[in-house]
């Protein structure tokens, strides 16, 4: 403060002040974010701009890559298999993401309510979290198997025959979408820690002025945890359209040597996979990874944007 | 250190991949001696996996012919990412051990290196691999594998059912499809939505070529160019793929397939899940371990006129291109493939096989000679009928067995088959429309691979 008012003082009338930089701290702070700034530029900056590049190249990993313009990308327009992929990918990502937010708004309220032992099911909550993915897709193909699984077992006894979750092209995107919500800590401790920042004057002054449960969970809850709700959607969606090892591992490598796979299965991130190491198609997968991305900065932007108008922020307006 | 252009591209790429999508991918394995090479004095591998009593012995005998040659063993599969990348790299083992079927495919791209140089420097006779594993490991006329383990395919069957159904063996054989599809229908079970026994699996999508060989055609032609939609193909796959419809259909007979428990004691046969189905050889060898009191029975898979027709297929040794240590890795590929070492193999096989009061189910290798040696000397009339029928079946069907033609196109060809089968197994395309789809897939990638 001392030094502002001298500086100021020492100005000529008129003058727009500057506050003075200091170079040692500018200089520590580079150093402490340097590890960062390199791992960012080796590990995905330049590998990033080198795939971008191999995108318009014909590239088998073995020999010398060979530029070919645009022409994996044209190769993408008519290639049935990325359609397929892609229509598979969003199908799932639709089914999944909204269930995945129900689903995890409704254990944490549940949890926020339980009190002292909330700690406890937070944990037992997190825990599949912990599982690897790979442990749990063999887990779940067991559980999940239309003959003789424990999950059609349960359904038989209220009366109903579950489908065949695993062969039945009708039933793997929903099979998985049930698999993936066994992975729900995660987003169910963010929503328990927004749940519990909520002011809980809101809700008395809002029973005094009449309002029941479901009012002062739509008028209260939502709008308050909007902002959780809004970055959940967003990692959530990321991550559907990303959907690899779980269904690779049920559907198409599970079993040694076994050829069996099914196309409704068949999610984007796995066939670029399948042409990258399967065919060595490295410069058309290059080409495949650049469209993902694109497709995903595009759903994100569309999501930002329809954020304005429904996330809250404390403290904004 | 210096790194190449290529090396600079592929490792880039690769963290490129998952970084601009996000994806977690397949880590590359880290077992120490992998990917490096271990100069002169060392030697090591790639997909190996973990042996058993017959790898350990012939690695014994490596190492007691070699004892200065230091050999350092990577516990996993083939994974082709890993291959791919160490290759790349240019850091590749001195030896890959693979599927032969990948072979024609890896050379054509230059990934290996031909071996005629050092199978004249070691002096390794060819000669004594079959024949068809030859043809599977030769590209061009050049040599790019030495071949290791033969599999053939006959037909297994639950001898129970099948006499209580008032069958016997030559009921389900493969010569008359009307028949087999006659009788597949009767001894198949089901109560409502609920399979409880598959009277005939015909293994598809992957035993196809062996319908398709059944039928008169190969899926590859001896110049390696597809035949994918040769009509008796598409014949081939309309009956087998009938088999299926006639039991339930694919979503009920493959979900109800995946709960047998395939290497336990209640396996499909003890439990009554399944009464006949085409395998390879060395699932006689896990059943009599696991339930050696198995009413097994079996026949030989045959084409439409009778004759056998089984198809083999197994793993070589191969040398990656780069590999340092070439001399070390012939010294290997000889070694563990010659007749003599086979035999130790065997000893130590019989030797488990005393242990465990059980019985010697043959090793199913590419070296004729070896196979004959060790069926003379530990292949014995056991007291189980059965199960010395199937060897004996087994044995007569290394001498018949076809291999796919090897080709430039090899992975994508069977890629191509194989996705051909799951869309008709998942009812999305009709037999002929997808093989027609697969000939065209396959054929461009035929092309270029030219």
């Amino acid at each position: 403060m001392t030094r502002s008012l001298t500086g100021r003082a020492s100005q000529r009338p008129g003058s727009v002040s500057r506050p003075r930089r200091n170079w040692r701290e500018i200089r520590a702070a580079y150093g402490f974010l340097s590890p960062w700034i390199i791992g960012f530029a080796v590990f995905t900056a330049l590998p990033m701009v080198i795939s971008l590049y191999l995108s318009f190249t014909d590239y088998d990993q073995i020999n010398a890559p060979d530029y070919i313009g645009a022409e994996n990308y044209r190769q993408l327009i008519s290639d049935p298999k990325v359609a397929l992929a892609l229509r598979n990918t969003l199908v799932y990502a639709v089914m999944y993401v909204p269930t995945a937010m129900a689903v995890a708004l409704a254990l944490a309220m549940v949890l926020n309510r339980v009190g002292r032992a909330a700690g406890f099911f937070r944990t037992v909550f997190y825990l599949p979290v912990m599982t690897p993915t790979v442990a749990a897709a063999a887990l779940f193909l067991l559980l999940l198997n239309g003959q003789q699984g424990l999950i059609n077992r349960s359904l038989g006894l209220v009366g109903i025959t579950g489908p065949n979750w695993t062969t039945d092209s009708a039933w793997i995107k929903p099979g998985l979408a049930l698999t993936m919500l066994w992975g729900l800590g995660g987003t169910v401790v963010i929503y328990l820690a927004a749940l519990q920042q909520v002011p809980k004057d809101l809700y008395e002054a809002a029973q005094l002025d009449g309002a029941g449960s479901v009012a002062r969970f739509r008028r209260i809850t939502l709008p308050m945890i909007s902002g959780s709700l809004f970055f959940t959607m967003i990692v959530l969606t990321i991550n559907s359209l990303q959907m690899f090892d779980q269904a690779y591992t049920m559907f198409f490598g599970g079993q040694q040597n076994s050829t069996y796979a099914n196309d409704a299965a068949l999610f984007y991130v796995i066939y670029l996979f399948q042409q990258a190491f399967g065919v060595l198609h490295m410069g058309y997968a290059s080409a495949l990874a650049w469209l993902l991305f694109a497709i995903i900065i595009a759903i994100t932007a569309v999501q930002v944007r329809l954020s304005r108008r429904f996330v809250y922020y404390e403290g904004e307006r | 250190m210096t790194v190449d252009r290529r090396s600079f591209l592929l490792g880039a790429s690769g963290v490129a991949a998952l970084a601009v999508t996000g994806c977690g991918g397949v880590s590359r394995q880290t077992s120490k001696g992998t990917t490096t090479s271990g100069g002169a004095s060392s030697v090591t591998t790639q997909g190996f996996g973990k042996p058993d009593e017959v790898g350990q012995a012939r690695i014994d005998a490596f190492k007691k012919a070699y004892p200065q040659v230091a050999v350092r063993i990577n516990e996993g599969d083939f994974d082709p990412q890993q291959f791919l990348s160490s290759v790349a790299s240019g850091n590749p083992a001195d030896l890959v051990y693979l599927d032969r079927g990948l072979i024609g495919s890896y050379a054509a791209k230059g990934a290996l290196q031909p071996l005629d140089d050092l199978i004249s420097e070691l002096d390794i006779d060819t000669g004594q691999y079959r024949e068809p594993a030859m043809k599977q490991v030769t590209v061009d006329d050049k040599v790019y594998g030495i071949p290791e383990f033969y599999n053939t395919r006959n037909i297994l069957i639950n001898g129970k059912a099948l006499r209580e159904a008032g069958m016997s063996p030559q009921d389900l054989a493969t010569t008359d499809w009307d028949k087999l599809h006659t009788n597949a229908a009767k001894l198949y079970r089901a109560k409502g939505s609920k399979v409880s026994r598959i009277g005939f699996d015909p293994k598809l999508p992957e035993f196809l070529p062996l319908w398709a060989k059944g039928n008169g055609a190969d899926l590859v032609n001896s110049d390696g160019s597809p035949n994918l939609d040769d009509p008796k193909v598409i014949e081939a796959l309309v009956f087998a793929y009938s088999l299926i419809t006639e039991q339930g259909g694919w979503s009920r007979f493959k979900a109800f397939r995946d709960t047998w428990d395939i290497f336990g004691s209640g396996n499909e046969f003890v439990k009554d899940q399944a009464v006949a189905f085409p395998w390879e050889g060395w699932y006689v060898n896990v059943l009599v371990q696991s339930s050696p009191n198995l009413d097994l029975q079996s026949i030989q898979f045959t084409d439409r006129q009778g004759k056998p027709a089984s198809f083999c297929d197994g793993s070589a040794w191969v040398l990656p291109k780069g590999a340092k240590n070439a001399k070390a890795a012939g010294q290997w590929m000889k070694t563990m493939t010659a007749t003599d070492t086979w035999l130790q193999a065997g000893a130590a096989r019989a030797q488990t096989v005393a242990k465990n009061k059980s019985m010697f189910t043959g090793l199913w290798t590419a070296n004729v000679e070896a196979d004959h040696q060790l069926h003379d000397k530990y292949v014995k009339p056991s007291g189980r009928a059965g199960f010395d029928q199937a060897v004996s079946n087994y044995y007569a069907s290394t001498e018949s067995a076809f291999a796919i033609n090897s080709s430039k196109a090899g992975s994508e060809i069977k890629a191509a088959w194989t996705d051909a089968v799951n869309r008709v197994l998942a009812g999305q395309q009709q037999p002929g429309q997808a093989l027609k789809q697969a000939q065209s897939e396959a054929g461009k990638a035929y092309s270029a691979a030219k």
